[in-house]
């Protein structure tokens, strides 16, 4: 038991380190700008497919679950407005973060383990190149920048499948229905809920990064650093996600 | 003498590319290294022969400052590596080449982007035409010319090895380190890869340290061997004397 504490503490440290090390690399001089690009590319544009998918079948599927419990109550009108809030406010975010700490997360601890184990890294450090500055700088940024932009995309898409969820039993127009999406939705529910996915980013970024970058024990250990970014990332959001209600009802944002 | 006048000597005579005073590595309680001490003079090819596990990468990666020592002093081209910052340590790595045991070619690169990444940290200042001229003619130096736009894993075993050494071979460097230059491969590619060294080493007259356990590859590129045997330098000598010598420690890697 203790043996276990002593772990997570050892493990929390060296992610606290290596997260410094982030800081520090990433505004010293010739930051690899090109590089961060390319991985906004891969990281970003790759998942936009999934994320789309995924947010649209959201959109649906709590519109049409959550549409009989307000007909019992006769608040049937209500619908467009209520489900365009947990959308926005908390659902889209978090399920779009869970998605990309499994897409994003594991594939960057994968292939950072890859290259570890097969002395890539070690390659890049005598070709004189900073690794880490190389590698994980760029990644880090690119999840960080790519993940709220995902969460903006799947917004509007669930909220088309809100939309298509509403007239499957009742019947809305299209002008009405997104006057009455605007009409519900406040900068107070928007902005946090967006400002918390560059946190979230962030998180999937810096762990898929630190499980692959310190990768150890061959490829059996590759597979290990891709499972253990995606699950420590994905409880990470939802540690994140409760921090940022808490702050968002200090400051009376709800 | 102290290892200030011994640095001024290394500078002046200049013939001495590597050396190694007293160096000592520990990984936990598994002492790797223990006071060892080399020197690799220029245009020299040094062969590190010990067991599996007996600390031979370790050393070549202290050399190039991929792993730090716990003590001693490590000389590379007249700088003390152990001491510099990273600056500088980038500006030595220039003139060394390291081939990797497993190749470290980057997978998601084609061959030519593999040959052109350290052309482009070192030599920023290069124009495109003449990138693409050196990385054609390393291609053409280890007889693959038509392999740029493939990607590492379309290559065979030798292949890659001998991408890996034109990586290693573009930059021009004086050092060359290889980590076990023949492992895994057949017995004809083994000696096609160990002619080569010899060859690229002749033609542009670089030291080499090579760790090979291959006796084939280590009789045909070695003019010097360091027998590491218990983190220390145990015996050293040519593949003759060592063949015959009355250590059976050291004999017994030369039984066939």
């Amino acid at each position: 038991m203790s043996q276990n504490l002593k772990g997570i503490v050892t493990e929390i440290g060296d992610i606290t380190r290596f997260t410094l090390r982030f800081f520090g690399v990433s505004f010293r001089k010739g930051y690899e700008f090109k590089e961060m690009l390319r991985q906004c590319f891969f990281l970003g544009y790759k998942s936009l497919g999934l994320v789309i998918i995924t947010g649209f079948i959201i959109g649906l599927v709590i519109t049409i679950q959550s549409r009989p419990t307000l007909v019992k109550f006769g608040a049937e009108a209500w619908l467009p407005g209520m489900i365009s809030v947990s959308l926005v406010r908390e659902i889209v975010p978090v399920i779009t973060a869970l998605i990309c700490a499994g897409k994003i997360g594991s594939g960057i601890g994968a292939e950072l383990g890859s290259m570890k184990v097969t002395e890539q890294i070690d390659a890049m450090e005598v070709s004189g190149t900073n690794p880490f500055k190389y590698l994980v700088a760029t990644r880090v940024t690119a999840v960080t920048l790519m993940v709220p932009l995902l969460v903006v995309f799947a917004d509007a898409i669930s909220l088309y499948g809100g939309y298509l969820g509403v007239n499957l039993r009742g019947s809305i127009s299209w002008n009405l229905y997104w006057a009455q999406v605007l009409d519900s939705l406040s900068f107070g529910d928007i902005i946090p809920s967006i400002v918390k996915t560059f946190f979230f980013g962030f998180a999937i970024g810096i762990i898929g990064c630190y499980k692959g970058y310190t990768t150890q024990r061959g490829t059996e250990g590759v597979g290990w650093s891709a499972n253990a970014a995606v699950v420590i990332s994905s409880l990470l959001v939802f540690i994140l996600d409760l921090v940022a209600v808490q702050i968002t009802d200090l400051l009376q944002l709800v | 003498m102290n290892l200030q006048n011994q640095h001024i000597q290394d500078t002046v005579n200049s013939d001495i590319v590597v050396r190694l005073e007293k160096v000592c590595k520990s990984f936990g309680n598994n002492q790797v290294l223990r006071d060892f001490s080399m020197t690799l003079e220029k245009g020299q090819n040094i062969v590190i022969l010990g067991r599996s596990g007996s600390g031979k990468s370790v050393l070549i990666k202290c050399i190039i400052g991929l792993i730090k020592p716990d003590s001693g002093v490590i000389h590379v081209l007249q700088r003390n590596i152990s001491g510099i910052g990273l600056h500088e340590i980038d500006k030595v790595r220039s003139r060394i080449g390291f081939l990797f045991q497993s190749n470290a070619l980057y997978d998601s690169m084609t061959v030519r982007e593999n040959l052109e990444f350290p052309l482009r940290r070192h030599r920023r200042q290069m124009e495109e035409k003449e990138v693409n001229l050196l990385v054609e003619k390393a291609l053409a130096n280890v007889g693959l010319p038509n392999t740029a736009d493939m990607m590492p894993s379309e290559l065979s075993g030798g292949m890659r090895k001998r991408i890996a050494l034109a990586r290693t071979i573009i930059l021009k460097p004086e050092i060359i380190l290889y980590d076990e230059p023949t492992t895994g491969l057949d017995p004809i590619t083994a000696r096609e890869i160990s002619d080569l060294i010899v060859e690229l080493g002749r033609k542009y007259q670089t030291s080499s340290i090579i760790i090979s356990h291959d006796m084939n590859c280590v009789k045909r590129v070695a003019e010097k061997i360091i027998m590491l045997i218990d983190g220390r330098c145990y015996e050293e000598g040519t593949y003759e004397q060592l063949r015959q010598s009355g250590d059976e420690a050291v004999r017994k890697f030369f039984e066939p």
